[in-house]
C-alpha cells in the first residue's frame, strides 16, 4: 500500500518536472495569471535575455490594480498607470499572450476572473505575482503568490523552483450561524494564529462548516490564507466544486468533463494522511468579527471590546497592539459597535463576487445609507457587473446612496485613485488593514460584505444579525 | 548577472516592530513603475515622511548616521502580506545587503533571495542579545559570511545561521535561478508531452458560450 497522502503532496507529486536530491523542485505551473503592477520588469528581464513566453497558451492578463473605477470612456489620468496599462498592453501582444484589458468584457481583479471563465479548475498549479492568488485554492488547486523574478522565471519556462511546504489543518466544526460568513470564518482563524502562525505552511481547510460552504465562500477564506503568513490554502474539491466549474467557458466539455472529474475526484486527502500541524474552530460559536488595528490577526467579535495592551503578557505584542491602537486613534477597553465610519468599501478580491453583492444589497435594498457616509460598491469583474445589473442589485445600491463602479481592485489597495483621505475610518471588506494600505493615514475595519451593509446604513460600525433576521431567506 | 555575495561587516539599522508588512516596506502608490530604478525613495516611505513630505525626524532611517550602513535588524515575521518584489528592491536600493530577524515572510524571503539581499534568521536569544548590543552601541558592528553561514556578533561570538542550500549556492556564485530552469528544458519538454495542458487560454471558448449569468 502507498503511503496516504494529502491534497496538497498529490497536486504537487503531479507536477514535479525535476527533483534533484537535496535541490529545490522544479515545479510545473498549470495556469499564470499576470496583472500590470507585478509584470513589467518581469517582460523587461525577458527582452534583455532574448526570451519568448514559453507557453502563452497557459497564461491569461487582465488590468485589475491600477485601473480607475469611474468612467471607463475616458483616459487613464495617472501617467504611471497609464503607461503601465499600455505597458502591459504592448507586452502582451508582443508575447501572445491574451489580455482582459479595460476594454474587454471580461476584465476585472484577477482572482475574480480565473474561476468564472473557468480557468481555475481542481488539481491545478496556479500562480500569479499577487499573494492573493492563494483564492483558487478554494477549488483544490495549488495556487500561490510569487514576486516578479518568480513572474519572470515561469513566463520564460512555465516552472518553478520551490521547496515543498508543510501543511496545516484548518477544521472547521459545527454550523455558522445567521448572518456569520466565510469572511468571519478567516478573520476568526487569523485571530486565533496570528499574521505569521502559517508560515512555512499550506493551509487545508477541512470539516462540516467548510463543505457547508458555496465556492465563493471558499474563497474568501482561501483568499486571505496569505494573511495568516500561508502561501496557499486549499479546499478538497467536492460537488460543489464541479457544480461551480461545469459549463463555465474554459471547463472540459463533453467526454472530457467525465474524465475530468473522475480525476478531481481521486484529489481528496486519503484516510490517515497526516497533516504538520493543525488547530479546530467551531462554526456556532462564531460571531460576525471586525479588526480594529493594523494587521488582520488583530480582529475580535463585532461584540468585543478593544484590547487592553496592558492586559498583554507579551512586550513585542504589547508594542504593536499600542502603536496599532495610537494609529487607529482608538482607546482600550472600548467597544467597535457605534463607531462612526466616514467609508464603507464593498469589493476587492476577498468579497466582490456576485453572492457577496447579493449580500450587501439584500440589507440595502428600500433603505438609505448614511448621508454622512461615503459607499463604494466596486464588482471584482465585468461579468459580476452585468450580473448585478441584471438583478437589479446595482440599482438597489445606486438608491441607497451608495456608488456603483467598474471592476477593478480599487480601494483595497488605494493604486487606482480611490482612497482614503487621512485620519478617515472605513469599514472594508478587503483582505488588509495595514497603515495606509486604502490611502495614506487611512483607518480600516476588516470586516464582512453584510457588517459592511449594516454599517453603511447605521454611519457606524454595526452589527448585521438584526437585519438579516428581518431579510430571512434572501442572505 | 550579480556580482558573487561576499563576506562584509557593517553596522545595524535597527527597526525592531513585529510583522512590519510590504505596504509599510513601500506602499503600494510607488508601485506603478516599469523599471525597478528610484524605489529606494519609497522606502518605509509613510514612516519616513508626513502627509507634506517632510521628513520625520525620530524615524530610525532619517538618522544621520544611520547613511551608508548595509544590515537591518528587524523584529519577527519581517516582510509580511503582500508579494511585491518592490520591497527587496527598495532595500537594496537603499543599500541594505542582509536582514536580521527571528523570522521572514514565506514570499518576502524568496524574493530577498533573488536579489542579493539576504534574510538572516536567527534564533531568539541571539536576536534579544544583538538588539541590546545595538542599544547599549549604536554603532556595534556584526559581520556577515554566507559561505561560512555564519554572523559574527558585537562581542565577538560567532553565530550559525542557514539558508537555503540552492539559494546560497546562487547567491556566492553570483547566477540567478532562471539560467539553472532553462537548462531543464528537456525535462519541461519531456513532462509536457505526458501531462496535456489543462486549459488553453487562447481558445475563444466564450464565443460560443458567453460566461456570466450564473452565481
Amino acid at each position: 500500500m502507498p503511503a496516504p497522502r494529502t491534497l496538497l503532496a498529490k497536486v504537487w507529486d503531479h507536477h514535479v518536472v525535476a527533483e534533484p536530491p537535496g535541490l529545490p523542485t522544479v515545479l510545473y505551473v498549470d495556469l499564470h495569471l499576470v496583472h500590470e503592477v507585478t509584470s513589467p520588469q518581469a517582460f523587461s528581464g525577458l527582452a534583455a535575455r532574448g526570451l519568448r513566453v514559453r507557453r502563452p497558451d497557459l497564461t491569461l492578463a487582465t488590468a485589475d490594480h491600477s485601473v480607475p473605477t469611474h468612467d471607463r470612456s475616458l483616459p487613464i489620468a495617472d501617467d504611471l498607470a497609464r503607461a503601465q496599462v499600455r505597458q502591459l498592453e504592448r507586452n502582451c501582444a508582443e508575447h501572445g499572450v491574451p489580455l482582459h484589458g479595460m476594454g474587454s468584457p471580461h476584465q476585472g481583479i484577477v482572482h475574480v476572473i480565473g474561476p468564472e471563465l473557468g480557468l481555475t479548475q481542481p488539481g491545478m498549479t496556479v500562480v500569479c505575482g499577487d499573494s492573493h492568488t492563494a483564492t483558487h485554492g478554494a477549488f483544490g488547486a495549488l495556487a500561490f503568490g510569487i514576486g516578479t523574478s518568480e513572474v519572470e522565471q515561469v513566463l520564460a519556462t512555465q516552472t518553478l523552483l520551490q521547496r515543498r511546504p508543510r501543511t496545516f489543518e484548518v477544521r472547521v466544526e459545527g454550523r455558522l450561524g445567521q448572518g456569520v460568513t466565510a469572511k468571519d470564518v478567516i478573520l476568526a482563524l487569523l485571530a486565533r494564529i496570528g499574521v505569521g502562525g502559517g508560515t512555512g505552511h499550506v493551509f487545508e481547510y477541512t470539516g462540516p462548516a467548510i463543505r457547508a460552504l458555496s465556492m465563493e465562500q471558499r474563497m474568501t477564506i482561501c483568499n486571505m490564507s496569505i494573511e495568516g503568513g500561508a502561501r496557499a490554502g486549499m479546499v478538497a474539491p467536492d460537488d460543489t466544486t464541479f457544480e461551480y466549474v461545469a459549463g463555465r467557458p474554459y471547463a472540459p466539455r463533453g467526454p472530457g468533463w467525465e474524465r475530468a472529474v473522475a480525476g478531481w475526484r481521486t484529489l481528496p486527502g486519503d484516510d490517515g494522511a497526516a497533516y504538520d500541524r493543525s488547530v479546530t474552530l467551531d462554526a456556532g460559536e462564531l460571531e460576525p468579527m471586525v479588526t480594529y488595528g493594523t494587521n488582520p490577526g488583530m480582529g475580535m467579535p463585532i461584540s468585543g471590546r478593544v484590547p487592553d495592551p496592558d492586559r498583554t503578557a507579551d512586550p513585542a505584542t504589547r508594542q504593536a497592539l499600542a502603536k496599532a491602537l495610537a494609529y487607529m486613534d482608538l482607546r482600550p477597553g472600548e467597544p467597535l459597535l457605534g463607531q462612526p465610519v466616514d467609508v464603507v468599501f464593498i469589493g476587492s478580491c476577498t468579497n466582490s463576487r456576485i453572492s457577496d453583492l447579493r449580500q450587501a444589497a439584500a440589507l440595502l435594498r428600500g433603505r438609505q445609507v448614511d448621508p454622512r457616509v461615503r459607499v463604494l460598491v466596486v464588482p471584482g469583474s465585468n461579468d459580476v457587473k452585468r450580473q448585478a445589473e441584471a438583478e437589479g442589485l446595482a440599482e438597489v445600491f445606486r438608491a441607497a446612496g451608495a456608488e456603483w463602479r467598474e471592476a477593478g481592485c480599487s480601494m483595497c489597495i488605494a493604486m487606482n485613485g480611490d482612497q482614503l483621505a487621512p485620519g478617515q475610518y472605513a469599514v472594508s471588506t478587503s483582505n488588509r488593514n495595514f497603515e495606509g494600505r486604502q490611502g495614506t493615514g487611512g483607518r480600516t475595519f476588516l470586516a464582512s460584505p453584510l457588517t459592511a451593509a449594516a454599517s453603511a446604513l447605521a454611519g457606524r460600525i454595526a452589527d448585521a444579525r438584526p437585519l438579516v433576521e428581518r431579510a430571512g431567506a434572501v442572505v | 548577472m550579480a556580482e558573487p555575495f561576499r563576506p562584509f561587516s557593517s553596522r545595524l539599522v535597527p527597526l525592531l516592530a513585529d510583522n512590519v508588512d510590504t505596504d509599510q516596506i513601500i506602499p503600494a502608490r510607488f508601485l506603478k513603475v516599469t523599471d525597478k530604478a528610484g524605489l529606494g525613495e519609497g522606502l518605509f516611505a509613510d514612516w519616513r515622511y508626513d502627509a507634506d513630505g517632510r521628513a520625520r525626524p525620530g524615524f530610525v532611517l532619517n538618522r544621520p548616521e544611520m547613511a551608508g550602513r548595509q544590515v537591518l535588524l528587524a523584529g519577527d515575521n519581517f516582510g509580511a502580506g503582500s508579494s511585491r518584489e518592490h520591497a527587496p528592491w527598495a532595500l537594496r536600493a537603499f543599500g541594505f545587503r542582509a536582514v536580521l530577524a527571528t523570522s521572514f515572510a514565506d514570499i518576502f524571503r524568496a524574493n530577498a533571495l533573488k536579489n542579493e539581499l539576504l534574510p538572516v534568521e536567527l534564533p531568539a536569544e541571539v536576536h534579544a542579545a544583538l538588539a541590546a548590543a545595538v542599544e547599549a552601541d549604536p554603532d556595534a558592528e556584526v559581520a556577515v559570511d554566507l559561505d561560512a553561514e555564519t554572523l559574527t556578533l558585537p562581542d565577538g561570538r560567532v553565530v550559525a545561521f542557514e539558508v537555503d542550500t540552492f539559494a546560497r549556492r546562487m547567491l556566492l556564485e553570483g547566477t540567478d535561478e532562471l539560467g539553472y530552469l532553462l537548462a531543464h528544458g528537456d525535462a519541461v519538454a519531456a513532462y509536457e508531452a505526458a501531462h496535456p495542458a489543462r486549459v488553453d487560454t487562447l481558445a475563444p471558448a466564450w464565443k460560443a458560450a458567453p460566461p456570466g449569468g450564473r452565481g
